[in-house]
């Protein structure tokens, strides 16, 4: 199994959610996050007073896929998040040990 | 003997005392939106905590300070009104009943102090807040206060015109903000540690309810409910406008953008300069110190960067510069039609007028400052006025208080019920 974590800009979760769930996707976590790649933030100013704003919000989401799917969960992400923009993020992908269900206690591919 | 009770009058000035002391708590979000999410409570509460001290200091020997018979020009007798005991009783020749004024007077006294907390928001030991804040008001505000609004006081009888404040709230908190902010020094981080506003939603309320109870404290000064009063009304507004289109025109031109933080800095700002002179200008007139100290103050508030001292929330900026704008501006502006009938520069009143005016803003400036620094250093020295820079990073509000003013989360900071009473908290 891998973990599949995408770093995508906020307005696109919805698309890349979508997108995964047509290639059988179950389900997936998101978290927000803030950080900066290539992508610099911005400027704020208070009273004249100018703060420069280094990390931009973006979306993290994670997903394990069976290894069989990797490729084509990245593709989909991949091709669901893509702008052609400066800051479109980032798809990585590691492999994973175990996995186990709370609910039922299954582990291994039947418990995603 | 028939009661010459003005019923009408009566009603206006309680009114007006309870709008301004609305003014408290809008002055306490308008401060508490503009610090960091980690010490919003502190600055609340250093307003509202402020606030009761004063108003007990008012009943028990304040006001006498202020508005007792005058000794020297200098000082109300302190023990003629002790308790408030010997004015309750229904005097049938008072057209306003004494207790009237003295709770429209507390309410001053009470949001006075309170101003100067902005200067030091995030560092300051609460206990040494207090006792500064009470010192404060005996030595210099009830003094100040009797010197400009009681008959007797040297500045009153000088002829000086401070209508609702100008000098004796707002350049007296001003002068004492930079003295205070001076000796209790710099947050830790400042200036390079960006310290974004954490509410400018609240900002903008508390600014509203600011201008709202600014009609109390302006029209209200009248203590009548006439055309002083009219009058006053119609300038307070029309300053206002003024001050907050002109510190955001500054905004645009000098930064690129109109803020929220500008609008609502510059009602206050516009309210803090026409506070004295609302009765000695035409509405024109009103939107001319408007502009001026929309503008001037848009342009004060960056001189601690280049000076050096964390007035943290430009207290010194807005307070003590629109003070003085208005204050000095009546020696031009001022004209016999209204209410209080004196011509300035402008009017062909020549330069008497402003020659008063100055000499008021600044004695009070100067005796402010000096007296907030000497009771500062004080302070510093034996009790201490700051709070650990430990404290101060993870967030006075935790430190102090025990308590934080956001709780936005489910997972309830993944703490437990530790019982009741237990001083439990703080992590010991």
């Amino acid at each position: 199994m891998k973990l599949v974590t995408a770093i995508i800009k906020p307005f696109k979760l919805e698309d890349v959610k979508s997108a995964l769930e047509s290639k059988g996707i179950h389900g997936l976590t998101v978290t927000e996050a803030s950080g900066f790649g290539r992508q610099r933030g911005h400027t704020e100013v208070y009273r004249g007073a100018e703060y420069t704003v280094d990390l931009v919000p973006k979306v993290r989401i994670e997903v394990v896929v069976e290894d069989s799917d990797t490729e084509a969960v990245v593709e989909a992400i991949v091709n669901a998040a893509r702008t052609g923009k400066i800051g479109d993020g980032k798809v990585w992908v590691v492999p994973i040990e175990s996995v186990v269900r709370v609910r039922t206690g299954e582990s291994g591919p039947d418990a995603l | 003997m028939e009661s010459m009770l003005d019923t009408g009058n009566t009603a206006w000035v309680l009114t007006a005392a309870a709008m301004v002391l609305l003014m408290i708590p809008g002055l306490a979000l308008f401060y508490g939106g503009m610090v960091r999410a980690k010490s919003v409570l502190n600055m609340l509460m250093m307003v509202m905590t402020a606030a009761f001290v004063v108003m007990i200091l008012w009943v028990l020997f304040g006001y006498s300070m202020a508005f007792g018979t005058d000794i020297g020009g200098l000082i109300g007798d302190p023990v003629e009104y002790l308790g408030l005991e010997g004015l309750m009783v229904d005097d049938p020749e008072a057209s306003l009943p004494a207790m009237a004024f003295v709770g429209f007077q507390a309410m001053f006294a009470a949001l006075t102090v309170g101003l100067i907390a902005g200067a030091v928001a995030d560092r300051t030991k609460f206990g040494a807040w207090l006792f500064f804040g009470a010192v404060w008001a005996i030595i210099v505000y009830f003094p100040v206060a009797h010197w400009v609004w009681s008959s007797g006081g040297w500045i009153f009888e000088l002829g000086v015109i401070d209508f609702a404040g100008g000098t004796a709230v707002h350049i007296n908190a001003g002068a004492a903000a930079l003295a205070l902010a001076i000796v209790i020094g710099r947050r830790v981080g400042w200036p390079k540690t960006p310290m974004r506003p954490q509410n400018l939603t609240l900002v903008m309320l508390g600014a509203g309810l600011l201008w709202f109870g600014w009609f109390g404290f302006n029209a209200g000064s009248a203590l009548a409910a006439n055309n002083a009063a009219s009058v006053v009304f119609v300038n307070t507004f029309a300053a206002t406008a003024a001050a907050a289109l002109a510190w955001l025109v500054v905004e645009k031109f000098r930064d690129g953008h109109a803020t929220t933080l500008g609008a609502a800095s510059g009602i206050v700002a516009g309210l803090v300069a026409i506070t004295p002179a609302c009765a000695s200008v035409s509405p024109i007139g009103a939107i001319v110190i408007g502009i001026i100290a929309g503008a001037l103050c848009a342009i004060a508030v960056g001189w601690k960067y280049k000076l050096g001292y964390d007035d943290s929330l430009d207290v010194v900026g807005v307070h003590l510069v629109g003070g003085l704008v208005g204050t000095l501006l009546i020696g031009f502006l001022a004209t016999e039609a209204a209410p209080t009938g004196v011509n300035g520069l402008f009017y062909g009143g020549g330069v008497e007028q402003l020659g008063k005016q100055a000499i008021g803003a600044f004695a009070v400036m100067f005796y402010s400052l000096i007296i907030a620094a000497i009771i500062a250093l004080i302070i510093k020295a034996t009790r201490g006025f700051r709070i650990s820079s430990d404290d101060e990073v993870s967030g006075i509000d935790l430190a102090v208080h025990a308590e934080s003013g956001y709780e936005l989360g489910d997972s309830g900071g993944g703490g437990h019920f530790a019982g009741v009473g237990q001083r439990s908290l703080g992590g010991e």
